[in-house]
């Protein structure tokens, strides 16, 4: 049975310290407000999994709760550098950031293989690129048919994944209208699945292939109106495109940074509360 | 019509290598403005593709993320992103994909990862992405970058993505690797056999010896460079047009949801 649970209770029950933990949503629909929450809670010695590592595993790194990264592109996509990724990378503050790099392909076919519980995926990729002499995880297999040499990646199988979706059911089936990156993928590799909604409906239309993730691979729905904010929401908010640009600034600084979050989100009690102090005063 | 930047004939230029009806992986920037004026001037039948999965899309406006509701809205079909890179670019779907980066050496080969050492780099820049498989696979590999002797580099600090790296053709790599760089200096194009780039195309009152400049290594040059158009008037206006309805789509606030 999928749990309804406020945000808080489900990360306090499902993230633990030390997890493997997934934040998904590519470029759409990420869940920051989940982000906060870890934030908010003090998690620790994380191992983080992301292909695109934005501003979402900016903060949470800068605010200490990670000690390696599996990803395939750190930045904040159309303005520059993730900011607090490189301090992490290039200076270790606030703490050493262990790498595990890979490429979109890559991460891509290690989450497939997750969620078919295979051992490891494989693709023709890592052609002519330095990677794999600097992640030993990144190998290969002979095709046993072409004699084929095929680059192989683990399977990436988080403790817990965690993604936003415009909408649950109240069985916990959830769907997701617009790009879905690898929310798929991810969400049936992990152990536990967590996903915060902006609304929860009595029941779906007939769905035919909109329903994204059935109910019996979730297992707690949150309900998190504006949880994707500055990332959107396809049909409900834009992307804060002008907040990603801000960022840049604010994350520039460890000083500023670490005002930044103590103010709005160790500041604040929940999401709700956190897109207040955000309206109420400068960022 | 005399007066344009170095950027839109570098943009113009990028545009006019695209043929109707090729599929295009396309990155976000300066590919993205050369893709969407070849569709809205010669080449309204050119197929758009995001890595995030739009298959494609027409956009109205440019986008500032590889992500935008905008390509997912005028998308034929969104499609999961591990799809994209399994089922369409490793399967050989792709003509055309655009790369960028921070470093490019004489072999058209890329760095997007590091500069320094990778374990105690002096800066990190956000890695691969799309951009190792897209070199690989893509049909044909066209590469758009601003010329300075910093970027056009005789080594990399990493390399990322393989251009006509020694053994590419026993590497797996399925498609021809690097065919066009487009600078905004002029045009370079690999020759046979080692894929050298070479100088073959300049733009109006930029001399060889401005291109020779901007690149760190020493740049040969083809016997008879051809010379490049100048931007027509058609082709300033559209993409003129097309960046002020960027810039007010972009301007416009977003309601933060309660």
């Amino acid at each position: 049975m999928t749990q309804f649970v406020p945000l808080d209770a489900a990360i306090r029950e499902h993230v633990a310290d030390g997890a493997c933990v997934a934040l998904e949503g590519f470029t759409h629909l990420i869940p920051f407000a989940a982000g906060n929450e870890i934030i908010r809670q003090g998690r620790r010695e994380l191992h983080l999994v992301r292909m695109t590592p934005d501003l979402i595993y900016d903060q949470m790194i800068g605010a200490g709760t990670a000690r390696k990264l599996s990803f395939s592109w750190g930045g904040n996509p159309g303005v520059g550098s993730a900011h607090r990724i490189r301090d992490a990378v290039e200076q270790g503050w606030p703490r050493p950031l262990e790498l595990d790099e890979h490429t979109h392909a890559g991460m891509a076919a290690a989450y497939r293989a997750g969620a078919a519980r295979l051992p490891f995926g494989m693709l023709r990729g890592y052609i002519g690129t330095d990677l794999p002499r600097h992640n030993p995880c990144i190998r290969s297999v002979r095709c046993p048919y072409t004699g084929e040499e095929i680059a192989t990646v683990p399977a990436l199988n988080p403790d817990v994944t965690i993604l936003h979706a415009q909408r649950a059911d109240s069985r916990g089936n959830v769907a997701i209208t617009g790009i879905v990156g690898a929310a798929r993928e991810a969400g049936l590799a992990a152990a536990k699945l967590l996903v915060t909604v902006e609304e929860i409906v009595p029941e779906f239309p007939p769905a035919m292939n909109n329903v994204v993730l059935p109910h019996f691979t979730v297992t707690a729905v949150s309900h998190c109106p504006g949880g994707a904010w500055p990332s959107y929401a396809q049909g409900l908010y834009a992307r804060d495109n002008d907040f990603y640009l801000k960022w840049d600034a604010i994350a520039r600084d460890r000083d500023q940074f670490t005002a930044w979050i103590d103010r709005h989100v160790r500041g604040t009690r929940d999401h709700r509360e956190f897109l207040a102090s955000l309206q109420s005063g400068a960022t | 019509m005399s007066g344009y930047t170095r950027d839109e004939m570098m943009t113009v230029a990028a545009s006019r290598l695209l043929q109707d009806g090729q599929v295009c992986f396309v990155g976000i920037g300066l590919p993205s403005a050369a893709c969407n004026l070849a569709r809205l001037t010669h080449a309204p039948g050119l197929v758009l593709i995001y890595e995030s999965g739009t298959i494609g899309t027409r956009p109205q406006v440019l986008p500032l993320s590889i992500g935008d509701g905008e390509l997912a809205e005028t998308a034929v079909c969104v499609v999961p992103l591990p799809e994209i890179f399994s089922d369409y670019l490793q399967a050989g779907r792709i003509d055309i994909g655009f790369l960028g980066a921070a470093q490019i050496d004489r072999h058209g080969n890329l760095n997007s990862t590091v500069i320094g050492s990778y374990d105690r780099p002096r800066t990190r820049l956000p890695g691969a992405g799309g951009a190792t498989e897209i070199a690989a696979h893509a049909g044909e590999v066209f590469i758009v970058m601003k010329a300075t002797p910093r970027s056009f580099v005789p080594k990399l600090d990493f390399q990322t993505s393989g251009g006509h790296f020694a053994g590419r053709a026993q590497s797996g790599a399925k498609g021809r690797g690097p065919c066009v760089v487009v600078t905004d200096v002029g045009i370079l194009r690999p020759r046979a056999p080692d894929g050298e780039l070479m100088l073959a195309a300049t733009y109006p009152g930029i001399a060889v010896g401005d291109a020779r400049a901007a690149i760190g290594w020493p740049l040969a040059v083809v016997a008879k460079p051809e010379s490049v158009a100048p931007p027509t008037a058609a082709e300033l206006e559209t993409l003129r047009a097309l960046q002020l309805r960027t810039e007010a789509a972009h301007r416009e606030p977003v309601r933060l949801p309660t």
